[in-house]
């Protein structure tokens, strides 16, 4: 074994050293994101799980439903499950796997780094959503011309959009509760309550309450998330109600959280 | 160099790092001594910008670690081995690291290559790597930025006996090439053959510090004698006091040319005589941080 090691001398130049651009800490948090076993098979089920949505479609639909709007509703469900959990793991990660150790030494600036994994998220998002439309488009050529029935291409241009930014909702709901809680299983057990048990719980208020019918829209996330899905957010106080459930969900609790993460301890 | 200055840290009502005030210079190893609990660790997460300090500061060449532009580059630091995501693998969490600092990859190769992990383990999970292994993985991504300080904590935990000699060997010639070495830990007697300086800490506070010689000149001398009893009268006779040990060994305070004379002019015939060095860094660890241990005044 030898102790060889390259010379400390260039030590002064150094102070000069440029900081570390966003760009190449979006670049290394991409990276991270699927660069364990995990990670990696999360980013496979994507692919995987939109394969099997579309075939699914066109084995068991009547050809009547062989629509593009069907294939992507059937794929669109494991993504608005998978994203979130990947918004969530890519901040609870340096925690739960105590890497942040690491990283907050390399950046000390955790500000940047977690702004570097929202935007890494968020691209995630997007490429994910791409690759979930185009099998559904394939998904939908192949399954017409089995059925053969005409190929329907039922989905207008506003609602991808809108299907687009419902699951970037999912996903940043994940991202706030993994920048709140710092661990992982709390974070998913968080995002499964917010997201399955909380929409039942206001569906029931708002049935015996009849104030709260009114109020619920503006409350609910999940009210306006599905809007989102269905591509049915179109006048000005529904984009207000996605305003106020944002605000409410995403925007308070994330700056609150991230006040307290700049200030914690990372141990 | 590294400068910490008043340096305390709270943690509600209990105080774990108490006015702290030291410097590790640079070409020198510091060792940062101190009994379980002490406040080694945080005193060091607050140099790296971990953890906030409630009042004091700490700063590498004058300048916040935090405020460093690419801290990788300047300051190697190596806190705690098993702090990785057990699901990459040692080449993976060394790529992450270089291309934060922006270092091309071949650097990756070439620290595996430095601490001796071979090809194949560096592809391996994190999670099947033994502590040993770990602990080279830590020092390659301290080393990775080619930096001229190094904050270690406990780095030769889990090494095995040439794993440490190689560790010593890498840490002083990184301190004759004018590098700055912060390491703590509590094998004294890895600490004693390594560091220059001594940092001893105990419940937060610094017990004492300074040049290895002067800390351990203070220990005082040890002198054996075919008649040890002869020598310990003669020395009380000369007005110096001295204990009788059960191995037959005089130990005093005083230094060993005036226990020399002692003995020559008593017509004692000395077997040994040395400042009391070798049992030295334990005795002093110990009769310092006496009040702090845990399992009471074991010295």
């Amino acid at each position: 074994m030898t102790a060889t090691i390259t010379t400390v001398a260039a030590a002064s130049a150094r102070r000069t050293a440029r900081p570390i651009p966003l760009a190449r800490l979006v670049r290394v948090e991409l990276r991270k994101m699927f660069d364990t076993r995990s990670g990696f098979w999360m980013l496979v089920s994507i692919g995987v799980f939109s394969v099997l949505a579309t075939g699914a479609v066109i084995v068991f639909a009547p050809d009547s439903a062989v629509t593009y709007e069907n294939f992507a509703a059937a794929i669109g469900l494991p993504m608005s499950v998978i994203l979130p959990m990947i918004a969530i793991l890519a901040v609870t990660s340096e925690w739960s796997q105590r890497s942040g150790l690491t990283t907050f030494t390399l950046a000390p600036s955790r500000g940047r780094v977690i702004g570097a994994k929202a935007i890494a998220t968020f691209l995630v998002g997007i490429g994910s959503m791409a690759v979930a439309f185009a099998v559904g488009a394939v998904g939908n050529l192949a399954g017409s011309a089995l059925a053969g029935v005409d190929t329907v291409w039922d989905m207008s241009l506003s609602t991808a959009p809108q299907i687009l930014l419902g699951n970037l909702v999912g996903m940043a709901i994940g991202f706030t509760l993994g920048v709140v809680m710092r661990a992982s299983a709390a974070a998913i057990v968080g995002y499964f309550v917010v997201s399955l048990v909380l929409p039942g719980i206001l569906e029931l208020l708002a049935l015996v309450r009849e104030w709260f019918l009114d109020l619920q829209p503006w409350i609910d996330w999940n009210y306006t998330q599905v809007k989102l899905f269905e591509g049915t957010t179109d006048t000005g106080e529904e984009w207000a109600m996605l305003g106020s459930t944002t605000a409410i969900w995403i925007v308070v609790p994330l700056a609150i959280g991230l006040l307290s993460l700049r200030r914690s301890e990372v141990k | 160099m590294i400068t910490v200055e008043s340096l305390t840290r709270r943690y509600g009502g209990f105080t774990a790092v108490d006015d702290v005030s030291f410097t590790a210079r640079p070409g020198r190893v510091t060792g940062f001594l101190g009994p379980n609990g002490a406040g080694k660790s945080t005193t060091m997460r607050v140099m790296v910008g971990l953890t906030a300090p409630t009042s004091g500061s700490a700063t590498i060449d004058g300048v916040r670690f935090a405020d460093l532009p690419n801290p990788g580059l300047e300051v190697g630091v190596l806190l705690d081995a098993s702090a990785q995501h057990a699901g990459r693998t040692g080449r993976e969490i060394l790529t992450i690291a270089a291309d934060t600092m922006g270092l091309p990859r071949t650097r990756v190769d070439e620290m595996i290559e430095l601490v001796s992990l071979t090809p194949a383990e560096s592809r391996r999970r994190v999670r099947n790597y033994s502590l040993g292994m770990r602990q080279r993985l830590g020092i390659a991504t301290a080393l990775l930025g080619d930096p001229r300080v190094l904050i270690l904590d406990e780095p030769a935990n889990g090494l095995d006996p040439a794993g440490i000699r190689w560790m010593r060997d890498l840490l002083t010639d990184f301190a004759s090439r004018g590098g700055t070495v912060l390491l703590s830990s509590h094998l004294l007697h890895e600490i004693e053959v390594i560091a220059d300086d001594l940092v001893v800490i105990g419940n937060g506070a610094i017990v004492a510090s300074g040049t290895k010689e002067e800390l351990l000149a203070a220990a005082g001398t040890l002198a054996r004698s075919t008649s040890p009893r002869d020598l310990a009268h003669a020395l009380e006779q000369a007005g110096i006091p001295s204990t009788l040990a059960g191995d037959g060994s005089v130990r005093t305070d005083a230094d060993p040319a005036r226990v020399g004379s002692v003995a020559l002019a008593a017509g004692i015939a000395l077997t040994e005589l040395r400042s009391a060095e070798g049992a030295g860094l334990e005795d002093m660890f110990l009769s310092l941080t006496a009040d702090t241990q845990r399992e009471g005044a074991a010295a």
